[in-house]
């Protein structure tokens, strides 16, 4: 009979403890969401409206193409493809170079392990806008990289202010986000395992693609997911590397917001995290089936 | 009969600690050896070296009189069932078994067909769709027996394979490992620690301690016949007292000189004698060759088990009569319930049953020191 209520108590006990963590949560992370949907239909003067929506989609600017005409295109609509060309191509990147460097990492020895990942993880502590202006320092036309060029007399490479330049920035500064989670799975994988699949026929490359890889796969999501979010919203290396010429959606929020279009700037940002929210969705599907169903 | 693996004075040390000291063992096709020793002994790492996960520092791994040291172990015609299964966490029942002859890129239809067979051989039909994470410890076992058995090896390696299990599960799986080592007649090489897991399901018994070998022979020559003092107390319980050999034929031990059934030991050469508690009779004192105080008494359901000093030497002895504490008995032996072995290292470290193991011993040893 004392059991019931005593259970609850300790139930009412939990959540009160829980309490400064709820307030916390809804206070920085639930309404400032609420803030940004609001904002994002509703205009000046606070009415409802969709304009701030359908004005991602059907803005249209007149820009310069290649031949010298002048062409009219949907300027957001560029800006996003834009901005998710350069995420995904540095996503990539970092999972091409993330992967081998996770995987040498996690066969090295204990000691050498606790070495490499502070070594990946002390840029981390650098603040981002600094290692920005190193990478600008370096990929100068009259930087340190053309320097080492002219010296070796390799000539000359143009690279800040090209996509590559701000690929670069991108990559450097989220190449840490790949490693750490695919380093963290393949770390803890159960050796038997590795020495079953050999045990059962399978060479170096047989273990990688049947055993490891796939096992490996919530640790590259996550790494995929904590690379491309924050550089498909990036907008100060596009500025800093890329000399301003290729504005991302992260620019276009800023602009918009120093600009005091708030209720322009919330929509787009809007509409970034509904897509993005999606994108994971679909993700998280992709690869449950996959760890499930196997080769 | 044909000598599939063969191991020629192979040693292996781990961080300059030895863990296998010149090891010669033949292993033959179609039987069923177990390795057996406590933990330490040398026999897990004998297996890996087999399997190919390991390689000697010194001597050869032959396999059908081949060198295969430097051999990887998915070149060996040679399968492991790993402790505690290592079953991949990834793919469900059927891809697991069916994992192997993905590898061989065997046609779809036999594929389906061979893990249908093996599934089958090892009950676990109906069982292809479900996630290995979800089944019980012993459908698991199942399915790391089938995925090594599916490609037909020449040899199959079990490192401690019924370790997780309870005891009647065990008691199962160890007579369905034999039945299903019969009907496919792959040799399997089999490692425990459990003594009478090696005496019931064993052909031949690899007695290890200390990374060498201490004794090779079938199960019934391993009880009835151990080469020393180490095995004697390893395999079954075992009294050994110290005796000295007359001549053929007569052993004296514990102030009394036997008939025996042992001979070819050099006149008054020192010896360790075993004598099984269930091979001593109680008899009234004046029929005694040996007597002793009865100090505690044990009911163990089909027998007692009682502790008897004779002259300061405790004997354990198992009976169907009943005896009480502090009782004088007499005590009789028949010439075949004793066993003469040449004195070894392992001579006066086992045999008394002033304690059941070693750490009691230790443990009363660190007593009296602090009580110093």
């Amino acid at each position: 009979m004392s059991r019931a209520p005593r259970e609850r108590r300790n139930a009412r006990v939990a959540r009160l403890s829980l309490a400064p963590y709820s307030v916390w949560a809804v206070l920085f992370i639930v309404v400032p969401l609420v803030f940004v949907a609001y904002y994002a239909f509703t205009d000046n003067s606070m009415r409802f409206t969709t304009e701030n929506i359908t004005k991602f989609f059907t803005a249209t600017s007149t820009v310069l193409g290649e031949d010298g005409s002048q062409q009219v295109v949907r300027t957001y609509m560029v800006i996003f493809w834009r901005s998710l060309k350069l995420a995904v191509i540095s996503t990539v990147i970092c999972l091409l170079l993330g992967y081998p460097t996770a995987y040498i990492i996690a066969r090295a020895a204990p000691r050498t392990q606790k070495t490499a990942i502070t070594f990946i993880m002390i840029p981390m502590w650098m603040n981002f806008l600094i290692r920005t202006y190193a990478w600008m320092t370096i990929l100068q036309d009259t930087g340190l990289l053309n320097h080492l060029l002219a010296a070796l007399h390799l000539g000359q490479a143009h690279i800040i202010g090209t996509e590559a330049a701000v690929v670069i920035g991108m990559v450097y500064d989220y190449f840490p986000y790949m490693i750490l989670p695919i380093y963290s799975v393949l770390a803890k994988m159960d050796t038997r395992l590795i020495e079953a699949a050999h045990d059962l026929g399978c060479n170096n490359v047989g273990v990688l693609r049947r055993v490891i890889f796939p096992l490996s796969l919530p640790g590259v999501v996550s790494g995929v997911t904590m690379v491309l979010i924050p550089s498909i919203s990036t907008f100060y290396i596009s500025q800093k590397l890329g000399n301003g010429k290729f504005f991302l959606i992260g620019d276009a929020i800023e602009g918009q917001y120093v600009a005091n279009n708030l209720h322009f700037a919330a929509a787009i940002a809007f509409i970034l995290m509904v897509i993005l929210l999606i994108a994971m969705a679909l993700m998280k599907r992709f690869t449950d089936s996959c760890v499930r169903g196997g080769v | 009969m044909k000598k599939i693996i063969e191991l020629r004075d192979v040693s292996k040390a781990f961080d300059g600690e030895t863990v296998l000291d010149h090891i010669d063992l033949d292993i033959y096709d179609n039987e069923f050896l177990t390795l057996l020793g406590p933990s330490g002994c040398g026999k897990t790492t004998t297996l890996r070296l087999i399997g190919g996960f390991e390689t000697p520092d010194s001597g050869d791994v032959l396999f059908l009189g081949a060198r295969i040291n430097d051999t990887p172990p998915h070149k060996r015609s040679v399968n492991t069932v790993f402790q505690r299964y290592a079953l991949f966490p990834h793919l469900n029942v059927f891809d697991n078994v069916a994992f192997p002859l993905r590898e061989q890129r065997l046609p779809k239809t036999e594929i389906e067909e061979k893990v249908r067979e093996m599934l089958a051989l090892v009950k676990l039909t109906g069982f292809e769709r479900r996630n290995v994470a979800r089944l019980s410890g012993g459908q698991q076992q199942r399915v790391a027996i089938a995925r090594a058995l599916i490609s037909r090896p020449r040899v199959l390696l079990l490192d401690e394979p019924l370790g997780a299990l309870d005891l009647k599960l065990r008691k199962d799986m160890q007579q369905e490992l034999k039945n299903i080592q019969k009907a496919t007649g792959i040799t399997f090489v089999f490692v425990t620690h459990d003594q009478e897991e090696a005496l019931s399901t064993s052909d031949t018994i690899v007695v290890m301690a200390e990374g060498r070998i201490q004794q090779i022979g079938t199960p019934i020559d391993i009880y009835n016949e151990p080469e020393n003092a180490f095995v004697a107390d390893f395999i079954g319980e075992s009294n050994i007292v110290d005796g000295v050999m007359r001549a053929d034929y007569r052993v004296t031990f514990s102030g009394h000189t036997f008939a025996c059934v042992d001979k070819g030991f050099q006149k008054n050469e020192p010896v360790d004698v075993v004598v099984r508690p269930e091979d001593v009779d109680i008899v009234p004192l004046e029929r005694g060759m040996l007597r002793g105080v009865v100090t505690s008494v044990t009911f163990m359901g089909v027998h007692y088990e009682i502790i008897v000093d004779i002259n300061g030497f405790k004997w354990m002895i198992q009976t169907t009569d009943f005896v009480d504490v502090d009782e004088e008995i007499g005590l009789y032996l028949e010439p075949d319930a004793i066993h003469i072995m040449k004195k070894s290292e392992y001579s006066g470290m086992f045999g008394d049953y002033s304690s059941f193991s070693m750490e009691l011993d230790e443990l009363s040893d660190a007593e009296s020191e602090a009580d110093e």
